[in-house]
């Protein structure tokens, strides 16, 4: 719990940072429109997703560990994201939409088509190999589709478009842009979070669950179709953002003494933790054009992801 | 007086519709050849998804009660020791009570000596100390039927011992355990002793009798050579399981 309260100290010093109460006042003082601007148009909604999509990836990874009882399990990296993203590609261009929630709904989609396809491969209880290569596989492969439809795009502009949106950003959302990924995020988390306890006992098997009155198959469909929404919603709006998923959870058991269920709640505090702390670094890094946010996230990300993966072998050497 | 009735069980392929009525407390083997269908019969009396027939404990039916009745009727221990996450042994205990009884789960880590281990994450424990925790966790929510696979695999001779007291104590405070087992000298400890093969049972007899049951022989294909004393069986008699 003073962990918890820890971390929550850091996010509200996090926000402060992104969110500079004083010079906001003073720029609103000398011109309220400029204020309204600074605040309503360009920090608010950038710091409101990157809070919604961190704890959304934080979540979701959490959730999806705990179904497939498997540490390296997460958005990214079972191709959630990535199906997302080409679900929201082929939302945008080939079908013209252009309401933020129908996007939503399509990057949902395709994450929901990309965790089928990798039940379908590997199974829900697949060794953890298993389940990377597979997860690699429908992510290169919707990976490649999705740089197909941009190139075939009836828009000359797709790929252009779509350098800063796939590669994960915040910046430039509209309010309508930020609720219609979060709103969706946001109600998929709390039925997630609901789950804790059931998906605490799913660590000892899924037999053992069912004789304790469990549906294991009903618990991990409904987990797999929320976690898709949570993060495919966020994807249509900020793009894929890598290894915060991965990591988050990793953090997050620290905390819920290895629970994977009870470990959603401080994964999302760490997610949006991770993301609004990423955001900040890339505003704050001087270049002279902005580097994604998502870019920031792999670049820190693979390390972490190599040190998990050496401790796993290790402790199945061991 | 604990009584398990199950009707029309059955997995799949692999176990057929079959009844088993238990009316005492008492301590149940399970024996078979592998792939037989022990751990199908097993987890068919648990519950697990997709199994067929009804079960029956002190006369409630398993599927039709809520959860938190549901742990105090029956618990199963797989034979798969694997837990990823790495959870304190004592919270793995009270994993799934709605309360936690921390003086049951305080004598259950004495009883199965975890004390030292309480606090440490089980997965990485060895093979034979997960057992002991996962045996612990069969027995913490004092369920009337324990369903145990395979739960002496794994343990050092100490262990074995110390698990069939275990048990025995048990049965005294009135519950039903149907545990499976490979080491036929176990035997001689159970008052019953279900053989189960081709995915049915086949006998089904006090364990003395089993043992010197002419079908038992011709289907583990393997005969008595002396006290405790196996050898395998002449290869013309394979075919002659039933």
């Amino acid at each position: 719990m003073k962990k918890i309260i820890a971390l929550a100290a850091i996010l509200a010093v996090a926000l402060h940072l992104a969110l500079p109460w004083h010079s906001l006042r003073a720029a609103w003082d000398i011109d309220p429109d400029l204020g309204r601007l600074l605040l309503l148009e360009l920090r608010l909604p950038r710091v409101l997703l990157a809070l919604g999509y961190g704890a959304a990836l934080g979540v979701a990874g959490a959730a999806l560990q705990a179904v497939f009882a498997n540490p390296l399990a997460s958005p990214d990296i079972s191709g959630a994201s990535t199906g997302a993203a080409l679900g929201a590609v082929l939302g945008g261009y080939w079908l013209g939409l252009t309401q933020p929630l129908a996007l939503a709904a399509c990057g949902a989609a395709g994450a929901l088509a990309a965790l089928a396809l990798l039940i379908v491969l590997a199974g829900r209880r697949a060794e953890p190999a298993t389940l990377l290569l597979a997860g690699l596989a429908i992510s290169l492969a919707a990976g490649a589709v999705t740089s197909l439809a941009l190139a075939l795009a009836p828009s000359p502009f797709a790929f252009y478009d779509s350098f800063d949106w796939l590669m994960g950003s915040f910046v430039d959302r509209s309010f309508g842009q930020v609720a219609a990924a979060l709103l969706p995020a946001t109600v998929a988390v709390l039925l997630l979070l609901r789950r804790a306890s059931a998906l605490d006992l799913f660590a000892l098997g899924e037999d053992v669950a069912a004789s304790s009155g469990l549906r294991p198959r009903k618990l991990s469909l409904e987990v797999i179709a929320l976690s898709a929404v949570a993060v495919g919603a966020c994807v249509a709006v900020a793009g894929a953002i890598g290894f915060v998923g991965l990591i988050a959870p990793v953090l997050a058991r620290k905390l819920s003494r290895g629970h994977p269920g009870r470990a959603m709640a401080p994964a999302a505090i760490i997610g949006a933790l991770l993301l609004v702390c990423a955001d900040l670094i890339v505003r704050a890094v001087p270049l002279d054009r902005p580097i994604p946010v998502g870019v920031l996230t792999a670049l820190l990300g693979t390390p972490l992801f190599i040190w998990l993966v050496v401790g796993m072998r290790r402790s199945m050497t061991a | 007086m604990t009584s398990l009735v199950a009707r029309g069980l059955a997995l799949a392929t692999r176990l057929h519709p079959t009844d088993l009525v238990i009316s005492d407390p008492s301590l149940v083997a399970l024996v078979g050849p592998n792939g037989g269908g022990k751990t199908s019969l097993l987890r068919s009396i648990a519950r697990v998804e997709n199994a067929a027939g009804n079960v029956f404990v002190d006369g409630e039916c398993v599927d039709g009660t809520p959860p938190a009745r549901r742990r105090r009727l029956l618990s199963f221990m797989p034979a798969s020791r694997d837990i990823t996450w790495p959870i304190p042994v004592r919270d793995l205990l009270g994993l799934g009570a709605d309360a936690e009884d921390p003086s049951r789960i305080e004598a259950l880590l004495h009883t199965l000596e975890l004390d030292l281990l309480a606090d440490r994450p089980v997965n990485q424990l060895s093979t034979g100390e997960r057992a002991r925790v996962l045996m612990a966790r069969a027995m913490a929510s004092h369920p009337k039927l324990i369903l145990l696979d395979e739960p002496l695999s794994n343990l050092d001779p100490y262990w074995v011992i110390r698990f069939l007291e275990i048990f025995r104590q048990a049965v005294h405070a009135g519950k039903i355990l149907i545990v499976s087992v490979h080491d036929l000298s176990q035997l001689r400890h159970f008052d019953r002793a279900i053989l189960v093969a081709d995915g049915a049972v086949q006998l089904d007899k006090a364990p003395a009798e089993l043992l010197s049951d002419e079908r038992f022989e011709n289907i583990f294909r393997i005969t008595l050579a002396g006290a405790d004393e196996w050898t395998v069986k002449q290869p013309a008699d394979q075919r002659s399981l039933r």
